[in-house]
């Protein structure tokens, strides 16, 4: 018995040491970004500015993509799908990512990745010890559910470059907020490795909370990608109206996709994760069903999560009915958000309720 | 709200504008049009208001209003929660409380503000899904429209030449829209097809399961049951009756009669606790072993309830809530008669169950001169008892059981109505014994020790220490129709999220130089990366069917024209 909590308290310490050296690559990962960032300003900018006062000619050969069928006689020439965009008056391209095409900088972009997969694999070591330590899943409190959250929202961010989706240019605003959320996590949040109450012993949990913390990660992405669009759509409303943005957005936001791309990458995201999202509450309600002997009783935690999914299904419904595209939506997007986030740390902190073991 | 919106409606959907019919119909979504002043009457107000409610603002709206008034109901005590934590609240602020009061605030699920929010919302979704089932049943019986003349516009087009027949080529594109499972046909010089009607079934099949569980939600409200019932092992056991419940409440509909026939006892209670490290204490395990039988008559079966783990007969489920200990205590009288034999629960103060209650002898006894009277007895038990720690147990488990008796004799009171909780003892009516320096009797007793009464009152023995537990037992019906609308809500979703309804034409005519000209273009409901990949995939295989001719090999520039139906 003794020793078993001996190795247990040594797993513990191997955690946290994982968790810390985590935390110093995304450090050096950040800096890294930054690099990209900076090297990428050298690049030519007033890329949107040119495109909007491009003629009609120019715009329509955008986009267009190849068909290749192996096995065709190389002769012949294949049919081109020509692609046309219906959902913003604008067309414009999307920016070349933060390198900006700077070769130095793209140098810097693929350390910054590099360093985010090491930093990702080790805090990914750190959150396995601290699941081996306490014999059980990390998340029983808000420590674990923090670092566990971080790194997931990493692995996604990851799983989506591995995909070859376009989304170098979220590295920097993630891994910033990374930082932030282990920051709280080891300082304010940290907890000793303790065991769970009884209630919290139980298959649905682990379905439940595993999918809470996929689909807050992945809301998450929805969420950096909606604030930016919100900058990337005001710098682009201001260049067609003929204003002159600043020399830092003119640099950086140019550098990003084009607002309605970053627009319809979001609206993805969080269309993507919203069954899993509905999964998730019925899945709690299972739960508390077999632990608490009803399945629903508007328990704090069971109002928030109902409030979040009621939010975003606003959010899809204004965009699929009442055809509220753009920034309207994007608000209620980040409405909805709010409403995650303050269920995880309101409702954690400021509310108590059924849910308050799973707390500080 | 409505300055906001009146921009919007005049936006379109992306399938309207001058691609007339082929573009409609893509969706069952109404489109938003000006809300018209009311006709004259009562009737023209009814349709007005009946249009407003269900109109996608108006959803939106009130989608928008449930989740802005479930936010009090969690920051605010709920009666249905917590019934002290309200009174509390009402004492710390006597000013706001009656306020809340008025407004429902402590009971703001089953508020009338509430209510009225989600009523008009589900009769706005009934509104909505019977028309649009409609339609949709329609378009399933009509053949996708025929090609618009210009393919161009379209978001997805293709073209090249070929030196195959138009028709062939018609044939071939009708065959193979078929084979990759779109609804297609031949409308004169093109062939129409469309695909993903799914999207609108699972869209549909959503807000219906919306319904449903809500529907079961509301069920399961008013015929619900739910009650408490302590039970120390090996006593005698619980039947599904109502007096023989601790505390009962149920729904507005139940009847006593819907109550279903059983009954079980409790043989033995196990709890057990992390005994090293930091979280020495914390609970591992609790379960109970149960022998239950169902019907008038029927067979023991035995079962184990764990906390996560409830026993389900019939559509009851049984839960274990709560345990303590309940030390079984033998009182004599001065003659040594046996006036009470039983095991008493005590009512656990804190993690590590230290526990206190009261013994009370309610008849029987006679006092040292033969007089009947009630013996009230206060009882402090520790379960494992450490000295230097002699107000609290140290450990949750039985380690080494102390148990502190304070006797008192006269009248407990209990039938003078007024109620009173079983774990204290109304001491107006009872004085306490003397020990032999005049101070009150009061003795730590081990298992098997017998502390003696002064003057030959008798005596009271602790023979040992058993275990109860506390069951919900809670009948909740609709709630299977709650879980199966929940599973088709999130299918339904899936398909109407994931899936893409859209157009695929394919016109093949011949040119002004002899030379057949073969135009594909693609039309989906949102603009999606896939659409024009799977035009580029149909047109791939097209393409080995009826070849570009070698003497034209450039394929003809497409006609630059504006996006059709772009935002304006
Ligand atoms: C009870 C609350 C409701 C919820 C949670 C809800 C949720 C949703 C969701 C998540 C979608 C999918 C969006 C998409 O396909 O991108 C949707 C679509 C839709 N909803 Fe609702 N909805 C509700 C009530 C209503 C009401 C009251 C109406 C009618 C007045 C309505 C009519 C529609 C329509 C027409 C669509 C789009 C169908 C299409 O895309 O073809 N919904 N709804």
């Amino acid at each position: 018995m003794t020793l078993a909590a001996a190795t247990n308290e040594h797993l513990a310490s191997i955690s946290n040491t994982l968790i810390y050296s985590s935390m110093a690559v995304y450090t050096l990962a950040f800096f890294a970004y930054i690099a990209e960032w900076l090297f990428g300003s050298r690049s030519k900018v007033g890329r949107t500015a040119a495109a909007l006062t491009a003629t009609a000619q120019a715009k329509a050969k955008g986009p267009a993509i190849t068909v290749k069928k192996d096995g065709g006689t190389a002769v012949l020439e294949r049919p081109q799908v020509v692609v046309r965009s219906t959902s913003g008056a604008r067309d414009l391209p999307d920016g070349p990512g933060a390198h900006g095409g700077d070769e130095q900088g793209d140098m810097y972009g693929r350390i910054a990745i590099s360093l985010t997969v090491l930093a990702f694999l080790v805090e990914l070591g750190g959150v396995i010890a601290r699941a081996a330590s306490v014999e059980r899943a990390p998340w029983g409190n808000m420590y674990e559910f923090n670092i566990t959250f971080s790194t997931v929202a990493v692995g996604v961010y990851l799983g989506l470059l591995a995909l070859k989706k376009n989304v170098r240019w979220l590295g920097l605003f993630l891994i910033t907020t990374v930082l932030l959320d282990l920051g709280l996590a080891v300082t304010v949040l940290y907890t000793a490795s303790d065991q769970l109450v009884p209630a919290l012993h139980s298959y649905w949990l682990y379905i439940h909370v595993s999918t809470a913390i996929f689909c807050g990660a992945v809301f998450y992405v929805g969420a950096v990608a909606t604030i930016l669009y919100l900058f990337k759509d005001a710098y682009e409303n201001k260049l067609a109206t003929g204003g002159k943005p600043g020399a830092f957005a003119n640099s950086v936001l140019d550098r990003l996709p084009a607002a309605a791309s970053l627009d319809k990458f979001a609206y993805r995201v969080n269309a993507a994760v919203f069954p899993l999202w509905t999964f998730t509450i019925i899945a709690g309600a299972i739960w508390a069903g077999d632990a608490w002997g009803r399945y629903w009783g508007w328990d704090p935690k069971e109002t928030w999560s109902f409030i979040t999914w009621v939010a975003y299904a606003c959010y899809l419904h204004a965009r699929a009915t009442a055809g509220w595209k753009g920034r309207k939506a994007a608000y209620l997007a980040m409405i909805a958000f709010g409403c995650w986030l303050f269920n995880y740390y309101g409702v954690n902190i400021f509310v108590t309720g059924k849910h308050s073991y799973a707390g500080v | 709200m409505s300055k906001t919106t009146t921009s919007d409606e005049t936006a379109t959907a992306p399938e309207e504008g001058d691609l007339g019919a082929a573009g409609s119909q893509l969706s069952t979504a109404p489109t938003e049009t000006l809300a018209n002043a009311p006709g004259l009457g009562v009737v023209g107000w009814a349709r007005w208001f009946w249009r407003q409610l269900t109109s996608m603002r108006v959803a939106l709206l009130l989608l928008l209003l449930v989740a802005l008034g479930a936010i009090p109901g969690s920051l605010i005590p709920q009666t249905g929660q917590d019934a002290t934590k309200v009174a509390d609240f009402a004492k710390a602020h006597p000013t706001i409380a009656p306020v809340y009061e008025k407004l429902g605030l402590f009971h703001v699920y089953s508020s009338v503000w509430f209510s009225a929010v989600y009523i008009l919302l589900f009769v706005s979704l009934i509104g909505c899904i019977v028309p649009r089932t409609w339609q949709f049943m329609g378009q399933l019986r009509t053949r996708p429209p025929g090609a618009p003349k210009r393919l161009t516009r379209l978001p997805a087009y293709t073209t090249w030449r070929t030196d195959a027949e138009p028709e062939q080529v018609r044939e071939a594109a009708l065959a193979l829209l078929k084979k990759r499972r779109f609804r297609a046909h031949l409308a004169g010089d093109a062939v129409s097809a469309e695909k993903g009607y799914l999207r609108e079934v699972g869209n549909l099949a959503f807000h219906i399961a919306l319904i449903v569980m809500l529907v079961a939600f509301a069920w399961g409200q008013l015929f619900k049951a739910e009650g408490n019932k302590l039970l120390v092992e090996g006593s005698s056991g619980f039947s599904n009756t109502l007096i023989a419940y601790d505390d009962f409440k149920s729904g507005n509909l139940f009847g006593v009669d819907d109550l279903n026939p059983f009954s079980f006892t409790l043989d033995k209670f196990e709890g057990t606790y992390e005994r090293t490290g930091p979280n020495r204490g914390t609970a591992r395990t609790f379960q109970a072993a149960v022998t239950y039988s169902v019907g008038a008559y029927g067979k023991d079966k035995r079962d184990v309830i764990k906390v996560n783990h409830p026993l389900e007969i019939d559509d009851s489920k049984i839960y274990l809530t709560a345990h303590g200990y309940a030390p079984v205590i033998t009182v004599r009288d001065g003659k040594g008669n046996v006036v009470f034999d039983d095991a008493v629960p005590l009512l656990p103060l804190d993690s590590n169950v230290t526990s206190s209650g009261v013994i009370r002898v309610l008849d029987g006894y006679r006092n040292a001169r033969g007089v009947t009277e009630q013996l009230g007895i206060s009882a402090f038990f520790l379960p494992t008892y450490t000295t230097g720690s002699e107000t609290a147990s140290t450990f949750p488990a039985l380690d080494n059981p102390v148990l502190n008796l304070a006797p008192y004799h006269g009248d407990l009171g209990v039938d003078s109505g007024i109620p009173q909780s079983v774990y204290q003892m109304n001491k107006t009516n009872m004085k306490e014994f003397k020990d032999s320096k005049g101070a009150q009797l009061r003795e730590n007793l081990k298992p098997g020790e017998t502390m003696t009464l002064p003057n030959g009152a008798g005596s009271v023995t602790y023979e040992g220490t058993r275990q109860w537990a506390n069951f919900q037992i809670t009948q909740q019906p609709g709630s299977g129709w709650a879980l199966g609308g929940a599973v088709a809500a999130i299918f339904g979703l899936a398909a109407s999220l994931f899936i893409q309804r859209r157009r695929v034409w394919v016109r093949a005519v011949r040119g002004a130089d002899g030379v057949t000209v073969v135009e594909m273009a693609g039309l989906g409901r949102s603009e999606s990366a896939k659409l024009p990949e799977e035009l580029g995939d149909l047109a791939g295989v097209l393409y080995d069917q009826a070849p570009g001719t070698p003497e034209h090999p450039d394929t003809p520039e497409p006609e630059v024209v504006p996006a059709e139906g772009a935002e304006k």
